[in-house]
């Protein structure tokens, strides 16, 4: 190609680009809206449309991440698998598979029942990780305030102290491997190795004999603890481990029983245990030793007691003196057994009998079959009106196990303060929960107000069960978890021995998939947090932090962070540090720098004062000994990496070896961890560094080409695109040591097969091709346009597409050029499922390479042709919005009579029965009107229009969209070609468009409005308008406003308002307040124009800001608005004071609305005459004895202070006082 | 009572932005102390104003200028004594 050719062709692309660039804010006719914007008034289609017409801009949420990973991209803890003892085996589906599943990435269908999914219980769709939830048991006991005011030494707080719950831990722990150790031998045989990473090293060697005896006790006592970084922090666990030093570590049976439990637990071989719900882990049986609830403890059996879990809090029969208790006495009498009757003796079998009350509830044990247990079946037994409560909107079975205290009938007087105060608590929890909003709002209000007279054991002790229940749905666990969120703030300090068990329900909420539930769950936590103070929240999530369960440690990990995000990083700084350098246990470190990994998660750039510090802190872990922390590391670094960029490499400055070495030593998993954080870091570094660490890096990324592993194949593409990104690496670098390897190792069939593979390896190639040129990539891909797998084929069309949208074609040779056409008309022809990517890449192609095309258009119209005739609806869709695509190239190439034949052809094909085609071809048609003009279109427009006007009635969204666009250019460019009859027949067409759903459709119709008016004159077009305003729908209505508005402002608005006033005049309700709406329109179109008609529509306005109705007032303040903002400066002031006059009697309204307008106007009018004359009005009610008066006034004077405090300054009121007096204003030379 | 509590946020989010706006409680001294020390502050904002106030009295520009940033403080006297 000769240069000359080569700069025809830059400079048109040049031009093109700048065409499409420019449409948005330019004085040429606008595409988008219709309109020759050449006024500077108020933009039609932005705020002020948003009052009229619903917004359906882009989802207010898009791009942030909607749904996480449950544990991140940590995954392979092996103790992360679900160890819940079952006896059935359980075959699931890999997390990923759910997860796609459960995001559904597009391809799916709709799932029809996905609604009903939604309204189910929460437990439902949690996966088999989150359930885990469950086995933390029901409720830790409560925690002892070492932090309390008035605490005074050596006298013992109540409930669970530090030191215990450190013991209890280390119990589990030890309980945990034991079991480990147990089940190891029983797998592989007696002389087998141990392998199993003990948590007490030394003695696993020493004393293993001791343990395989399954005896904890020695162990424990043989070994001496040592206090690393629990000491330091400021936690009372100094003493506290110094006693435990001297003691020999309690074992189970002479542990102290918790107040209130029956007995301590007991450690059951596995074969004789009941199909428990939950909690059939030791972990979860140490949870149970607790206090279920206050009133299980007094002996009253309250139902929380078979709050699920527990079976093992009574392992005895019901005595018949608490059988007397629980049932009532009197008309009821017991019966002998009947003879013959055994009771069974034999407790293994009694264990095997229904474990607990609610077994039906979706448990986790045994086969059941599920059974919807609506509230409907059950209509007959549950009850919705509780006495006390009031009609309930629903009440399920689950819920009689909470609240049955309420309808057991007790008499009120014989109880007891706190009996009373715990059923008031209930019943306020059940108007909460089940209530409808109105008893909702009052029942919270009151459980706010009176949160610290109820006191907070007996609040949590009540909400928490509720929240653990497995029944419980999105809208109860909202609710709430409100509550919490409300009491918290009212109970301050009083949360401190309560957090943990907050922290066991809330936690889960932090991994839960619902991207609001996670909000929710991180706002309690951080404000339990402020609550309890840092020193409080580190001594009560100290112990979780090498808790046997991964689980347990994760949520732990990521409550932590939002402490940190609460608390600011500095406060929780040496403690995280302490924390990863834990030498008791790596699972610890693991923590602490998961927590680490967590922060930059949660704050994002936020970190970046205290950058240097975290990084510090985990950076030794790199080098750990155990390769999980390792890996953890790695992704807690890249996390940093990200959310500091671009800034903060010196941060890492300290790291950067012991990555690149680690990244050598690494394999698998690992290595993963650490390409992903090199991948991250280079973006940070200035160019020559970028280069240097990426030639370091890339061998082993070539080597990790050929992986076989999906997640290491993901981050070599994502490190390699990152790399290509940053400028220190050249395009020759990647084009002589990469894309060989790349293009080889990449680019094959398979990869397109598997949709993220496939996505990720197109935005790299895209990546790359940024750096190498658009010339390199197509050249390496073009041949894949042939190829015979259509994924494959699809794959390269969208990389052709991607490349050739961002970096034009200039860079394709004449021979590419055309095998690339040739690739993408026999991929287009060949494809079997009509797909966007497709006719979005052939567009493209075809726009890049401009008049390059000419030789192969009458090749592409022919194919166009052809498809057009095709049987399949789809196939003809397709080449229809082709033809929109590229009628823009045809026009440059000269191609005329191409298009002339091609708009002959889709007239034909107006008679179109598939609407989505039909819209299609109206789209196609009106490109090619739009090229080439009303007079040279084939078929004359004066033939085509007559077909279009019955085509307005289609009622498909399309179509109206389509046809509505169509009319209207004509309207706009080339009224005289059709007669005014047939004007006013799309006018009367066109009202019923103003009821459209659609935004775009409502717009076009009203600017088309404007058009046939201006065409034909505004008398016949505002006759029938003005008619519409009588209509019943409200919508209709406002958009008529509008469109007299726009009549009134492409027509003068002389030719309008006699008419539009004189319409004023029917008495009727809506009409008059139609009238005023266009008014308001219509002097906001206007703008200035409007003070040659301000005096005319004062008398109008004056009997309409002193109307009985309110709306009217309302709607004649935003006409007195928009005229006086129309009229600044101009010279209409005395109008304006006699309106303001006329206004300000209003500002005692109290409907938001109303105020609002009238606030609205009378500002305007303060713009119009300056605010010394409306601050006149407004000193005289700054001091008024009545608040109602001076509160309206004081908003005023906000308002006006906001808007212009200098402007104000000359005008303040004199006062006597001399020492209020200004005397520099009085100041004359 | 949703809509008083969104509207007092509004009001204290405003006050903490704009120092001289009121609401209904605000006092007479907190009103004139803020008139006062807005007027200093647009005297001194104005060069114009500035110079023709201290050619009326008789004193350098810059020395005027430092008395009214000084005259900011406690525009109107002491605070009034409270009383409970």
């Amino acid at each position: 190609m000769s240069d000359a050719d080569f700069e025809t062709i830059r400079r048109l692309q040049a031009e093109r680009n700048a065409l499409a660039g420019g449409t948005k804010g330019s004085k040429t006719f606008d595409a988008s809206n219709q309109r020759t914007d050449v006024s500077t008034k108020a933009s039609l289609t932005e705020s002020f449309d948003n009052d009229l017409y619903e917004r359906e801009g882009v989802d207010k949420y898009a791009g942030y991440n909607t749904s996480i990973a449950a544990d991140g991209d940590d995954e392979d803890m092996e103790d992360g698998d679900d160890n819940t003892r079952r006896l059935v085996g359980q075959y699931t589906a890999s997390r990923d598979q759910m997860n796609e599943f459960s995001s559904g990435a597009g391809v799916e269908e709709e799932d029809i029942l996905l609604g009903r999914e939604k309204k189910a219980a929460i437990a439902d769709r949690e996966t088999d990780y989150q359930k885990r939830r469950f086995n933390r048991g029901a409720l830790t006991p409560t925690r002892a305030d070492p932090f309390a005011a008035n605490s005074q030494a050596g006298v013992e707080a109540e409930g669970q102290s530090y030191r215990e719950v450190m013991a209890a831990r280390e119990l589990e722990k030890e309980e945990e491997r034991v079991r480990r150790l147990i089940s190891d031998k029983q797998a592989k045989g007696e002389d087998d190795v141990v392998h199993h990473e003990a948590t007490l090293k030394k003695e696993d060697t020493s004393d293993k004999e001791n343990n395989e005896a399954g005896s904890t006790v020695s162990v424990a006592t043989s070994r001496k603890r040592k206090q690393r970084w629990d000491v330091s922090s400021e936690t009372p666990s100094a003493d506290a481990a110094g006693a435990t030093e001297e003691k020999p570590k309690r074992s189970r049976w002479d542990q102290t029983p918790v107040p209130g439990a029956e007995e301590g637990p007991k450690r059951r071989s596995r074969w004789d245990q009941a199909p428990t719900l939950t909690g059939a882990t030791p972990v979860g049986n140490q949870g149970l030793a607790t206090p279920m609830h206050p009133s299980q403890a007094g002996g009253a059996p309250m139902l929380p007691t078979a709050f699920g879990t527990d079976i093992s809090s009574r392992n005895a029969p019901l005595s018949d003196e608490e059988l007397d208790l629980m049932l009532p006495s009197e008309g009821y009498k017991i019966l002998d057994p009947p003879p013959g009757y055994e009771p069974i003796r034999t407790p293994a079998r009694k264990l095997m009998s229904t474990p607990a009350p609610m077994g039906g509830a979706g448990g986790l044990g045994g086969f059941m079959m599920q059974e919807p247990e609506s509230a409907r079946m059950l209509g007959k037994q549950m009850p919705t009106d509780i006495p006390g409560v009031g009609d309930l909107q629903f009440f399920k079975a689950e819920d009689m196990t909470y609240f049955a205290k309420l309808v057991d009938g007790a008499d009120e007087n014989s109880l007891s303060v706190d009996e009373l105060k715990e059923r008031k608590i209930m019943r306020l929890l059940l108007k909460v929960k089940n209530g409808t909003p109105p008893m909702r709002k009052t029942a919270l209000r009151q459980l706010t107000d009176n949160a610290r007279q109820f006191g907070a054991g007996p609040l949590f002790n009540q909400i928490l069960p509720l929240l653990m229940e497995k029944t419980l749905e999105d809208q109860e666990r909202h609710l709430l978890v409100k509550v919490i969120d409300r009491i918290l703030y009212k109970l301050d300090d009083l949360v401190r021995p309560y957090v943990h068990k907050i922290l066991v329900v809330i936690e889960p909420l932090l991994i839960d998939q619902d991207y609001y539930a996670r909000v929710e769950g991180r706002e309690i936590i951080s404000n339990l947090s402020k609550a309890a103070g840092l020193a409080h929240m580190i001594s009560t999530m100290r112990p979780d932090i090498d808790h046997v369960d991964e689980y347990v440690r994760n949520t732990t990990a990521r409550a932590f962070a939002v402490v940190a995000s609460a608390l600011g990083i500095p406060a929780l700084l040496p403690f995280l540090r302490a924390v990863c350098r834990s030498k008791k246990s790596w699972q610890a470190r693991h923590t602490g720098v998961k927590i680490v990994q967590q922060i930059p998660i949660l704050m994002g750039c936020a970190i970046l004062p205290h950058l240097k510090g975290l990084v510090d802190c985990i950076g030794d872990n790199l080098n750990d000994e155990q390769a999980k922390v390792r890996t953890v590391t790695s992704l807690a670094i890249a996390a940093l990496a990200e959310a500091a960029n671009p800034y903060g490499i010196e941060s890492f400055d300290d790291i950067l070896n012991p990555l690149w070495t680690g990244a050598r030593k690494q394999r698998g998993k690992g290595l993963a961890g650490f390409l992903k954080a090199v991948g991250y870091i280079i973006p940070l570094m200035d160019e020559e560094y970028a280069n240097y660490y990426t030639s370091q890096i890339m061998e082993i990324l070539l080597r990790e080409f050929s992986s076989p592993d999906e997640e290491m194949k993901k981050v070599v593409l994502k490190v390699v695109s990152q790399c290509a990104s940053t400028d220190g690496v050249t395009a020759g670098y990647l084009k002589e040591n990469v894309l060989q390897e790349f293009f080889k190792s990449f680019w094959v069939r398979r990869m397109a097969l598997d949709k993220r593979n496939y996505r990720q390896v197109v935005e790299t190639t895209v990546d790359l091709g940024q750096k190498v040129g658009v010339g390199e990539i197509i050249e390496r891909i073009v041949n894949n346009l042939k190829d015979e797998s259509e994924a494959y084929r699809k794959m390269t069309v969208e990389t052709v597409e991607k490349v050739v949208a961002s970096l034009g074609a200039a860079d394709i040779g004449e021979r590419l050029e055309e095998r690339l056409i040739d690739g993408i008309l026999h991929a287009f022809q060949e494809q079997s499922v009509e797909d966007i990517v497709m006719l979005n890449g052939f567009g493209t192609v075809v726009n890049a390479l401009g008049t390059r095309c000419k030789p192969y258009l009458p090749q592409i119209v022919s194919t166009i042709l052809w498809r057009l005739n095709n049987k399949s609806a789809t196939v003809r869709q397709q080449a229809a919005d082709l033809i929109s695509r590229i009628a823009m190239v045809m026009k440059q190439c000269g191609e005329d009579a191409l298009m002339g034949k091609l708009g002959i052809v889709l007239y034909e094909y107006l008679g179109e029965e598939y609407p989505e085609v039909l819209g299609s071809i109206l789209g196609a048609l009106r490109s090619i009107v739009t090229v080439v003009g009303i007079n040279s279109m084939q078929p004359p427009i004066k033939d085509l229009l007559p077909r279009l006007t019955p085509i307005l009635r289609n009622r498909h969204e399309k179509v109206q969209e389509n046809t509505i666009d169509l009319v209207g250019r004509i309207a706009d460019r080339g009224p005289e070609s059709v007669n005014a009859r047939e004007w006013m027949r799309i006018c009367f067409e066109l009202l019923d468009m103003l009821k459209a759903h659609k935004k775009g459709i409502r717009r076009a119709a009203n600017n088309t409005f404007g058009f046939i008016a201006k065409a034909i004159g505004p008398q016949d077009v505002l006759a029938t308008l003005l008619n519409n305003l009588r209509v019943q729908e409200r919508q209709s209505r406002v958009c008529t406003a509008v469109a007299i508005g726009i009549v009134a402002e492409t027509c003068a608005p002389f030719t309008v308002l006699p008419a539009l006033m004189n319409e004023y005049r029917v008495p009727e309700l809506n009409v008059q307040n139609g009238v005023l709406k266009s008014l308001s329109f219509l002097f906001e179109y206007i703008g200035e124009m409007a003070k040659d008609y301000v005096y005319a529509v004062t008398p109008l306005l004056e009997d309409a800001l002193i109307d009985r109705d309110q709306v009217h007032r309302q709607t004649a303040a935003s006409v007195v608005k928009h005229v006086a903002l129309g009229v600044v400066g101009l010279g209409c002031e005395d109008a304006m004071v006699h309106l303001l006059n006329l206004l300000y009697p209003n500002l005692f309204e109290t409907s938001p609305h109303v105020i609002d307008r009238i606030i609205e106007a009378i500002e305007a009018i303060r713009m119009a005459v300056g605010s010394g004359l409306v601050l006149n009005y407004v000193w005289a009610g700054l001091f008024h004895p009545a608040r109602k008066v001076r509160q309206p006034y004081w908003r005023l004077y906000n308002d006006a202070y906001v808007q212009g405090a200098d402007s104000m300054v000359p005008y303040y009121p004199t006062f006597d006082d001399d020492k209020l007096a200004r005397h520099e204003l009085g100041i004359i030379i | 009572m949703a809509d008083k509590l969104r509207a007092q946020q509004q009001l204290e989010q405003l006050q903490s932005r704009y120092v001289g706006t009121g609401h209904a409680d605000t006092t007479k001294f907190e009103w004139t102390s803020n008139i006062q020390r807005d007027s200093y502050a647009s005297y001194i904002g104005h060069p114009p104003l500035l110079s023709y106030m201290a050619i009326g009295m008789g004193e350098p520009k810059e020395k005027v200028r430092a008395k009214m940033i000084e005259k900011m403080i406690q525009p109107v006297g002491k605070p009034p004594e409270m009383q409970d």
